[in-house]
């Protein structure tokens, strides 16, 4: 899975203390990068990306040879112009694209698997600041995710407030709510319930717990996107048949697109590395560390924030996203705020939605220019 | 930029901060920022004009502000700007305390049913008034809550709310309201600019 050409690798030897306790140190942090840092350094964009994403952000990613998950939104004279900025992106540590994760060797040479530290939202911000130390960046631009890269987003400016002049967390939540954890709880059960999950220790059997993987990420898939869209994207139409076949076979297409969907993320995706990051995302409760005040996250920053949800994301909806404008407003911190109109779920920030993609672009490029 | 717009920027010394409620595209508070120096936000209902204020380069908050005002602190800003949207409220008396608890000072206006062309189409056609401060129709107008330079002063005393200044615009020209002119400035202006606080 780990295809080692084409990755580029930052060796963290700075010991780093993680929220389970454990310390790790000389770990590795896979990162990629688009345009060019200018000579003031002051045009960095740090993106972090969601659950199943990477640091291939746009083009062509060189392990999937897919296009890059915000292909829409990060790319010359798109949102996130890389002819004007520097975007960084690196694989969060608990992932499989190069960062340290469950699919990497202990110091005995024994693949963890689930021997692996167990990592917070928290952690993956403190392990990709050593990128700021490795480029030469004082100060980034912006930072800016959506979903759980919208998490690290919040963190990341809570741990080092002072970093960033522009925040931009996008369809996200403060705090992972129950129906959230639920639905990632099903994810996992569904790894673990696969025989040749083996404890974790699949790869050292060479076989792999693709099936429950491939169940996880249709569950995972149909919380992405809306009732709406589902409906009108593919209602009731039958696939490759003329009429009902009666049997269990994939009758409807929207059955064969969620097979589809599962059995391509097999191919890229780390089972282990989907139960570390889920539970990653679970953990996360940005109030919690301040005693329950969520502006208290924000108390030292005076960066300038720009907050994004979609009318049709049920899985952070609005009012989840609204949280932060309000704990943000009641310290005075300088804060927009806009719902973008759009019927595509919470993968709205992943399409092409062009009120969202202009919003973004606007807000950067008039940040910019007041630079 | 409208007369209504300059009376207003008038009011608001250099550097200060300003909550521009139902800031519509931006224009004024494009203004403040661009020649006062405000440290200016706004709140607006309509998408699209939210996104006509991104696009100008303006901290705007998407919302509604009879249930969004609540989550600003107290005197958290220097003035609070709310132009000809009291009428539209279901509960103006509501957004006003608002207004009035969120700003150290509030800047209100009010497009004037007492304005003589107001009367005067009402008293003459018989039907519901059409000017250049009400453009709508009955059915397709978004205000609940008519009133009269009158009433709002009036209004506004009885709350125990101070008025620093009150202006009547007509056109281009302002002038000042006080207690003796009321009449006539309550016949000849159509729109009422308040600078009030509590």
């Amino acid at each position: 899975m780990n295809t080692e050409k084409n990755i580029k690798t930052l060796i963290v030897k700075k010991p780093l203390k993680l929220d389970c306790g454990k310390t790790i140190k000389d770990f590795p942090i896979a990162y990629e990068t688009y345009g060019s840092l200018n000579s003031k350094k002051d045009n960095a964009i740090l993106v972090f990306h969601a659950l199943t994403g990477d640091q291939f952000v746009t083009g062509i990613n060189p392990v999937t040879n897919k296009e890059g998950w915000w292909s829409y939104a990060v790319g010359p004279d798109k949102a996130i112009d890389t002819n004007k900025y520097f975007v960084i992106c690196s694989n969060v540590i608990g992932g499989c694209m190069g960062s340290y994760g469950p699919s990497h060797k202990d110091p005995d040479q024994k693949i963890f698997g689930t021997n692996f530290p167990v990592i917070t939202i928290n952690d993956m911000v403190n392990a990709q600041y050593n990128l700021l130390d490795h480029f030469g960046i004082d100060k980034l631009f912006s930072i800016t995710g959506g979903s759980m890269g919208g998490m690290q987003v919040l963190q990341f400016i809570s741990n080092f407030p002072h970093k960033s002049k522009t925040v931009i967390p996008i369809a996200t939540t403060s705090s992972h709510s129950a129906q959230n954890i639920a639905f990632n709880e099903l994810g996992r059960q569904a790894i673990t319930a696969d025989s040749n999950w083996k404890d974790g220790n699949y790869t050292s059997n060479d076989t792999n717990p693709g099936k429950g993987l491939a169940v996880a990420r249709m569950a995972a898939h149909i919380t992405y996107l809306s009732k709406k869209g589902l409906q009108e994207k593919f209602g009731r139409k039958l696939q490759e048949r003329e009429d009902l076949k009666f049997g269990f076979d994939a009758d409807f297409q929207i059955e064969s697109y969620l097979r589809y969907q599962g059995s391509v993320f097999v191919d890229r995706f780390d089972a282990n590395s989907y139960l570390y990051i889920t539970r990653a995302m679970d953990y996360f409760d940005l109030a919690k560390q301040f005693k329950g005040n969520l502006s208290e996250a924000f108390i030292n920053t005076k960066a300038k924030f720009f907050i994004i949800s979609f009318t049709s994301d049920w899985l952070y909806p609005t009012q989840e996203n609204k949280d932060i404008v309000i704990a943000l407003n009641s310290i005075g911190a300088d804060v927009g705020f806009v719902e973008i109109e759009s019927d595509k779920g919470h993968d709205s920030f992943l399409l092409d939605v062009p009120d969202f993609l202009s919003a973004l672009k606007n807000f950067l490029d008039k940040s910019y220019e007041e630079n | 930029m409208k007369n209504e717009f300059q009376v207003i920027a008038d009011l608001i010394e250099k550097d200060k901060k300003v909550l521009d409620v139902g800031c519509a595209d931006g224009t004024l508070m494009k203004f403040l920022k661009d020649n006062k120096n405000i440290n200016i936000r706004g709140l607006e209902i309509s998408k699209e004009k939210v996104q006509e204020c991104i696009a100008k380069g303006l901290t705007v908050i998407e919302g509604n502000a009879e249930k969004d005002l609540k989550q600003f602190p107290d005197k958290s800003f220097d003035y609070v700007v709310l132009s000809q949207t009291l009428q539209a409220f279901l509960n103006p008396e509501l957004v006003l305390d608002e207004l009035l608890r969120v700003g150290k000072k509030a800047i209100v206006t009010i497009p004037n049913f007492g304005y003589w062309k107001v009367r005067f189409h009402l008293l003459l056609r018989g039907t519901m008034p059409i000017t250049k401060t009400l453009p709508d129709e009955w059915y397709n107008t978004p205000n609940l809550h008519m009133c009269t330079i009158k009433d709002f002063f009036h209004f506004v005393k009885s709350k125990d709310i101070k008025i620093f200044k009150s202006l009547a615009l007509n056109n281009l020209n302002s002038s000042i309201i006080n207690e003796s002119n009321l009449g006539v400035k309550n016949m000849f202006a159509d729109l009422g600019i308040f600078l009030i606080e509590k």
